[in-house]
């Protein structure tokens, strides 16, 4: 039933270099001992319908004296983190690659079990680091389902605007890192250095640059500060200007045109087998956003473009999240221009805490503070999933609520995790030095992946 | 959400379900907060797999398990169906139709065993290989059935309900004695 084998290296000694680090059945093991299907995943082979696919493989099957199998991370700094590589190489040439992760893993799904619903942001919020808000949103839409209730129109418009700036600074997160890892260097501070202006705004609106919990069940923390249009206003009148220079550092350049096109090639018939959303779907032309095509929030009310690419590239996935930040600018502009007056947060005492000022003043509501910040409020038996575009592709989160006042069951479906599996194909038969282009292309968090 | 409930599946299945509103696909039917849930045996999801892929089902979004055994009665699961300890819960998306369908499959506790649904939808590879080392549920057919997150010398299958959270104890320096 279970093809695991006996991995090649001898662990007889048990301080002898192989055995201290073996990753036992994890390991990439060389072609005689694996099983036909698992090599099969190794060499990325995604559609299973074609005989010329069966025989490519077979071919490649051949002389096994001639490779070598290296490991790459988990502390390369290409990785993005603590992602761990093993890699087949026939010269420079990548044979077969397995990607080996959960050097991150916390136990967060477990965690969440036992929080209640309130705090259930702070945790799910440090899974994704470089989006938080949108794992704060699909944890809060899938609460609000569970409790069926409808959060203020002010609500709304501030989770859109929030999720959408914190998209920008993901992408110039995702600018600076994927220019680093080309060794446009100077690309990685001026990255960094748009990314610190756009984290500014969420620092004055939500008191933190990251891991935010901002977005709870039943609204958002707080409301938006005074001067925050100015802000907005602030970053939208800057960010064009510097976007015209990535524009002319990067876009312009040949030997970044060189290194990301026709690099880590993908068709929509295997992403979509593969379950891999975002930027990596679009990349390959297939024109699927959940904002547009499935609208949560108000997203049905805002214009702006789905951006699609055509060859499926690295390129490709590099110049989508250049023009989502365009995209983006453009839905934040609409906020600022839509955002209705209103309550942050819904006005129902079961689910919201009183406001300050009552505390001081109402001993039931300082019962009443004390009863939801200690017990937490019930949400009904039931089950549900709600899944949102982050900057990676569908985030979804499912939980399972017992009818008590914290999760029987929470999981997010996290997208970093389900792309990830396109590294064997994307680097099947490219270069060594194209892996690095294609780990950053497929912009994982690791966080996320192992949550 | 009720339109994108109203337009699942295509011709043929509205059809079906105006025969028989309970079903879809030949598997029961219901509906949890507007989102269509089906609840096919487990004899029965390899056919359901291939049903689904030629009506469009293109995606396995999400797999991942769920163990009831502190909860063993749950809602949302029809009475003709014998509830079990694990179920495992696989979302589909339909691209064309703009639809989603979510599966909950039994799983006893004396055999955990499910057909791997790797060879028509590889995305699972992954998210299966997670169900495996978090539940414990076998995934028949798997080319690669071991730990993803967990070190692979670990014991045990963390999310279980009756799998002890464990402490691991921190040594502080000079941590004050205790009063």
């Amino acid at each position: 039933m279970t093809t695991t084998h006996e991995a090649p290296i001898s662990t007889d000694a048990p301080d002898s270099l192989a055995a201290r680090t073996s990753e036992g059945a994890q390991q990439l093991t060389s072609r005689d001992v694996v099983a036909a299907a698992e090599g099969l995943r190794e060499l990325g082979a995604v559609l299973r319908v074609t005989e010329s696919e069966g025989l490519k493989a077979e071919l490649e099957q051949a002389p096994d004296d001639e490779t070598m199998i290296i490991n790459m991370g988990p502390q390369h700094p290409s990785t993005h983190g603590v992602l761990r590589l093993m890699l087949e190489l026939r010269g420079e040439t990548v044979v077969r690659c397995k990607p080996i992760i959960g050097y991150l893993h916390t136990g967060m799904e477990r965690t969440g079990e036992e929080l209640t619903y309130l705090q259930g942001p702070t945790n799910v919020t440090r899974m994704d680091y470089a989006a938080p808000l949108f794992t704060e949103l699909a944890f809060s839409l899938t609460v609000e389902k569970l409790l069926e209730i409808e959060v203020p129109d002010r609500a709304v418009w501030i989770r859109m605007l929030m999720t959408e700036m914190n998209r920008i600074s993901s992408h110039l997160l995702f600018m600076a890192t994927n220019g680093m890892d080309l060794g446009a260097v100077s690309m990685m501070l001026y990255g960094w250095r748009e990314r610190e202006e756009a984290l500014r705004f969420l620092q004055e609106v939500t008191g933190l640059r990251m891991n935010h919990n901002y977005i709870r069940p039943g609204g958002v923390a707080a409301d938006l500060p005074d001067g925050w249009r100015d802000s907005v206003l602030r970053l939208l009148d800057m960010l064009p200007e510097r976007l015209a220079q990535y524009d002319t550092l990067l876009n312009q350049q040949p030997i970044w045109r060189n290194r990301l096109q026709g690099i880590g090639v993908i068709t929509a018939e295997e992403c979509l087998a593969l379950g891999v959303t975002g930027p990596l779907l679009r990349s390959t032309g297939y024109d699927w956003d959940l904002r547009r095509d499935m609208p949560y929030l108000a997203f049905d009310e805002v214009e702006f473009e789905v951006i699609v690419g055509a060859y499926g590239d690295c390129y490709d996935r590099y110049a989508i999240r250049l023009a989502e930040i365009h995209e983006s600018m453009k839905i934040v502009r609409q906020c600022l221009e839509k955002m209705p007056k209103g309550d942050y947060r819904i006005q129902d005492k079961k689910v919201t805490p009183p406001p300050r000022a009552r505390i001081d003043e109402s001993m039931e509501a300082l019962i009443h503070h004390f009863k939801i910040f200690t017990e937490g409020f019930k949400v009904p038996e039931g089950e549900a999933y709600v899944s949102i575009e982050s900057p990676r592709g569908e985030l979804g989160c499912y939980i399972v609520s017992d009818g008590s006042s914290k999760p029987y069951r929470m999981h997010v479906r996290a997208p970093s995790f389900v792309n990830l599996q396109t590294l064997p194909h994307l680097m099947h038969g490219g270069l060594l030095a194209d892996g690095v282009a294609i780990i950053s292309s497929v912009d994982p968090i690791l966080g996320e992946v192992d949550r | 959400m009720t339109d994108e409930a109203a337009e699942v599946g295509g011709e043929e299945t509205a059809d079906e379900r105006e025969v028989a509103p309970e079903t879809l696909f030949g598997m029961l039917l219901t509906r949890s907060h507007d989102q269509l849930v089906i609840h096919p045996s487990r004899a029965d999801y390899p056919a359901l797999l291939e049903a689904l892929h030629d009506a469009g089902y293109h995606s396995v979004i999400d797999l991942t398990g769920v163990d009831y055994l502190t909860h063993p009665g749950r809602s949302g699961v029809p009475a003709s169906v014998t509830t079990e300890r694990f179920e495992v819960v696989v979302s589909m998306i339909n691209h064309r139709d703009r639809s989603r369908l979510r599966m909950r499959i039994q799983i006893p506790e004396s055999d955990p065993v499910l057909a791997s649904a790797w060879m028509l939808y590889p995305g699972t590879e992954a998210m299966e290989r997670e169900t495996f080392d978090m539940f414990g549920i076998s995934f028949d057919g798997h080319p690669d059935l071991t730990r993803i997150l967990m070190p692979e010398d670990w014991i045990g299958h963390p999310l279980r309900k009756d799998y002890d959270v464990g402490r691991i104890p921190v040594q502080f320096k000079g941590a004050p004695e205790n009063r």
